[in-house]
């Protein structure tokens, strides 16, 4: 089947298996890498990305339901001249990530985070990130992170391709 | 982990939704927010020949109130009815419920319909219908019909839903200020219960202590003859028959049981008398 999507605000057509996973597609079908694939089992957040401003968990997503809709992934984030997006800047200033496999995931899901709770507390960052695992147990320091995005501004809470991520 | 192949079929009325049901029948699943179907799929436990995605026919999620009810389309999403204001207000439970499944992402895809349909005695919002009671309104060739929730779920993955009928919506009672808790013990954040209890108006549900969620029913009987909250709360697994596993044997999961039903009375009382 044919599915046409806006990934990272480019417009694209492809003929997909209509059992092909958003994740795949945006790894194997888009060649983005970011989005790592790590339990396969909705449980780990790896492979989190945004869709039409929510985040989602895209080893759980067929490309074909995503089928007419906006993806942002973690190469979205940076501007045209490589200026990071205030999340990744924060989590690169407070060391929030130790060997960064989650990381993509973690930075997808904190922006979800903020845009949710433009200043949220420190339970409400762990609450908020409870989908996304963290193997090194590098949590002190994520938290830590989103709370410096936060504080930042509320462009935090948003994913530069046209639209908010929705509360 | 990848699905077994499948047909695609995207339906724009539910009408065409069910006109796939009727030609595809035992061979087709539907599909919303795929949180519960597809990774059932990826596992291969489930391996449907077509998945008919009823997620893009308008009109099937909102929340509204009619009459002594309030009516919740059956694509509702949990994030959607978590922070539903007419829900806040109406009938409180279920959106506290729906924050409480899974995390933020499951929840921005899950549907009620979806998990009321799969039927998994684990699952945190069928526990909280079935403490308010209410229907179930399915579709089929033949027109609509209402289910009450007590005879919707009839096994584990098995419900009163016939192979060409569709879910539309839920109806529950508005309970309003009555009190209400949902108390579920997990190991850990974002897993399903290894047991839940949910009380609204004297009623109390149980995950995951049998095949389906069920009734507490000789705490019920207790409350409605005067028992007191720790009385009635110790009867709360009789009638039940827990699984076992690597989290919890079965003795375990009877003292969660009684011991949850017990604080989501007292919260449940306390909120009643906060309200009044």
């Amino acid at each position: 089947m044919k599915v046409t999507l806006t990934v990272n605000g480019q417009q694209r057509s492809d003929e997909v298996e209509p059992r092909l996973l958003l994740a795949h597609y945006l790894r194997d079908t888009c060649g983005l890498k970011a989005t790592n694939i790590g339990c396969d089992t909705t449980s780990c957040g790896a492979c989190t990305v945004v869709v039409d401003g929510l985040t989602v968990k895209s080893c759980t997503v067929l490309a074909a339901q995503a089928d007419g809709s906006q993806v942002t992934t973690l190469e979205g984030l940076a501007g045209p001249d490589g200026e990071l997006h205030p999340m990744q800047k924060a989590f690169r200033e407070e060391h929030g990530l130790q060997c960064g496999f989650c990381t993509p995931g973690m930075v997808m899901a904190a922006i979800g985070v903020v845009a949710d709770n433009p200043d949220p507390s420190d339970r409400e960052v762990r609450e908020g990130l409870e989908g996304n695992l963290c193997r090194c147990t590098g949590y002190h320091n994520i938290v830590r992170a989103v709370q410096s995005a936060a504080k930042a501004g509320p462009a935090a809470g948003q994913v530069p391709q046209s639209q908010e991520v929705a509360r | 982990m990848i699905p077994g192949p499948f047909d695609y079929v995207r339906p724009t009325s539910v009408e065409e939704a069910i006109a796939a049901l009727v030609e595809h029948g035992d061979d087709a699943k539907v599909m919303a927010g795929g949180h519960s179907l597809l990774p059932i799929m990826k596992l291969r436990l489930a391996m449907p020949a077509v998945v008919i995605d009823i997620s893009r026919i308008p009109g099937m999620s909102y929340v509204r109130v009619e009459g002594d009810e309030v009516a919740i389309g059956a694509g509702t999403r949990h994030h959607q009815l978590e922070h539903d204001e007419v829900a806040r207000a109406e009938v409180p439970i279920l959106p506290y419920t729906a924050s409480q499944v899974g995390d933020p992402q499951v929840r921005h895809r899950g549907t009620i319909g979806g998990t009321v349909a799969h039927s998994d005695p684990a699952s945190d919002l069928p526990t909280a219908l079935l403490a308010l009671g209410g229907t179930v309104v399915v579709q089929g060739p033949n027109g609509r019909r209402s289910i009450p929730v007590t005879e919707f779920w009839q096994g584990f993955f098995e419900t009163a839903l016939a192979e060409d009928e569709l879910i539309i919506e839920i109806r529950v009672p508005r309970t309003g200020s009555a009190g209400w808790a949902y108390e579920k013990f997990t190991r850990r954040a974002n897993d399903w219960p290894i047991v839940a209890a949910a009380a609204v108006d004297g009623r109390v549900a149980l995950a995951n202590m049998a095949g389906t969620v069920v009734r507490a029913t000789a705490t019920e009987e207790a409350l409605a003859r005067g028992a007191s909250i720790a009385e009635a709360a110790a009867l709360a697994d009789q009638g039940t028959s827990p699984g076992a596993d690597m989290h919890a044997d079965q003795e375990y999961r009877r003292h969660l049981a009684r011991l949850l039903t017990r604080r989501a009375l007292e919260k449940a009382a306390g909120g009643a008398a906060a309200a009044a």
